[in-house]
């Protein structure tokens, strides 16, 4: 068995690591902000959410194409981790909304594009994610989760504009230049924290991947074969 | 061209013979109607209101069954095998599957009006609009869902599968269809029907060309 990758292991710490001085920063040192006070604090941890969980849904995207076009596994084992890192953080980014919104608009839940995609987009690839769990066989799973979630992906600005069309009430979004300066340094730090602690949890988990892979794919008989990089040219049994 | 039309044939011909199967989802799709109006309660006005909505749940729902159908029947004696060996490409066998089952679901559709009309007292004289919402709602229902119903029946759980994953993708149609449904029967003073046909045309033509494109990965072996 490989030892799991340093370079992850390092990354999982320095995100770990930034995370807590963004999220000190901004549970302490920053002001609070004027109409909602302490509530808007959540603001730390629920915008470099929404930014990470697109970039790995994205991410997730990148590598299904990828293995489709090039059927090397490690795309497949890649693909498993962004995905499941990328509804982990869709799901976080609905709850801290709730949180949110339970003070600031009354109720915990609201039919506003953002939050509505969020949710959509959960379930989308928690579908893709169940699907991979239901497929024995290896290479129509990678295939298949592949496809679904190319699919899925591309759907999502659909969902997005159409929910916009049907009703709107979200806050424009915040980023640096929205927010006065005072909250800047806590949500940069907390957006490269958020950033690389998911980046380097994907790596130890598409190396999971890798070795569950390994011994489904391995052969019965003790035959000699180099650890394989490509998929092979025929499937597995039906 | 020929082929398509071929596939096309063959899988109506399969359903055709096989009615039953139609009128026991008809017969599904209008208990499902029946079943939401006991939820809303003997409110007539609050019934009429909610009529596009039942109606496109019930065909959402009915759908899946229909969608799921389509491919069971490729699993016995692996005919999906003795398809794919066939002097026709994948996308071929995919468009003729989505356009039966197109053709299937709007049929049910247009079969599922009168039941909404009676139960839900929401008639309109605007037949045509209405049958154009169901045509290019059931279009972007058929597309996703013949490719996805190729997966899910290949695997374990596939009755729990499909809807959960067709379902989130379906959302764009869903509120599309029932927001333009809703204006043909209520009546449209701010003239807003043109843009929630051209978003169900739209999610139509995207999602026919991912099918076509995707679905060769799909079925290889």
């Amino acid at each position: 068995m490989r030892a799991p990758s340093v370079r992850s292991i390092a990354l999982v710490a320095l995100g770990a690591a930034l995370l807590l001085v963004g999220s000190w920063w901004g549970l302490v040192k920053a002001p609070g902000e004027v109409f909602m006070g302490d509530v808007q604090r959540i603001m730390y941890v629920h915008v470099p959410t929404a930014w990470n969980a697109m970039l790995a849904l994205t991410f997730a995207f990148v590598c299904a194409l990828f293995f489709l076009l090039t059927n090397a596994w490690q795309w497949d084992d890649r693909l498993e981790a962004a995905m499941e890192m990328g509804v982990v953080l869709s799901l976080l980014l609905c709850m801290q909304g709730s949180i949110w919104a339970k003070p600031t608009w009354g109720v915990w839940w609201d039919w506003d594009p953002r939050l509505t995609t969020t949710a959509v987009m959960v379930f989308a690839f928690g579908g893709i994610l169940a699907l991979r769990a239901f497929v024995d066989d290896p290479v129509k799973r990678a295939v298949w989760s592949s496809v679904a979630c190319i699919v899925a992906f591309v759907d999502v600005p659909i969902v997005y504009f159409s929910v916009k069309w049907w009703n709107s009430l979200h806050q424009a979004q915040s980023t640096p230049q929205t927010v006065s300066s005072a909250f800047h340094w806590p949500l940069r730090i907390n957006a490269f924290g958020t950033l690389f602690l998911w980046v380097g949890l994907v790596g130890l988990r598409a190396q999971v991947a890798a070795l569950r892979r390994r011994g489904e794919m391995a052969p019965p008989l003790p035959e000699k074969r180099k650890a394989a990089g490509r998929a092979p040219v025929t499937g597995g049994a039906l | 061209m020929k082929a398509l039309f071929v596939a096309f044939r063959k899988d109506l011909l399969l359903q055709w013979r096989g009615k039953t199967q139609a009128v026991a989802i008809f017969a599904f799709g209008a208990a499902t109607l029946l079943l939401f109006s006991f939820a809303i309660g003997p409110d007539s006005s609050a019934l009429r209101q909610h009529a596009a909505g039942f109606l496109w749940l019930g065909l959402l729902l009915a759908s899946t069954l229909s969608l799921a159908e389509s491919f069971e029947r490729e699993m016995e004696e692996q005919a999906l095998e003795g398809l794919l060996l066939l002097p026709a490409c994948a996308r071929t066998l995919y468009y003729g599957k989505a356009m039966a089952n197109w053709a299937q679901l709007a049929l049910l559709g247009m079969a599922l009006v009168p039941v909404m009309i009676v139960l839900y007292d929401a008639g309109t004289l605007r037949l045509l609009s209405l049958l154009a919402v169901i045509l290019l709602g059931t279009a972007g229902l058929s597309a996703p869902g013949t490719l996805h119903a190729a997966m899910t029946s290949q695997t374990r759980a596939r009755q729990t599968l499909l809807p959960l994953l067709l379902f989130p993708l379906v959302v764009p149609v869903l509120l599309a269809a029932v927001k333009a449904t809703s204006l043909v029967i209520l009546g449209d003073p701010m003239e807003q029907f043109g843009p929630w046909i051209t978003l169900l045309g739209a999610f139509a033509v995207v999602h026919w060309s991912l099918g076509g494109l995707l679905f060769g990965r799909v079925v290889e072996d």
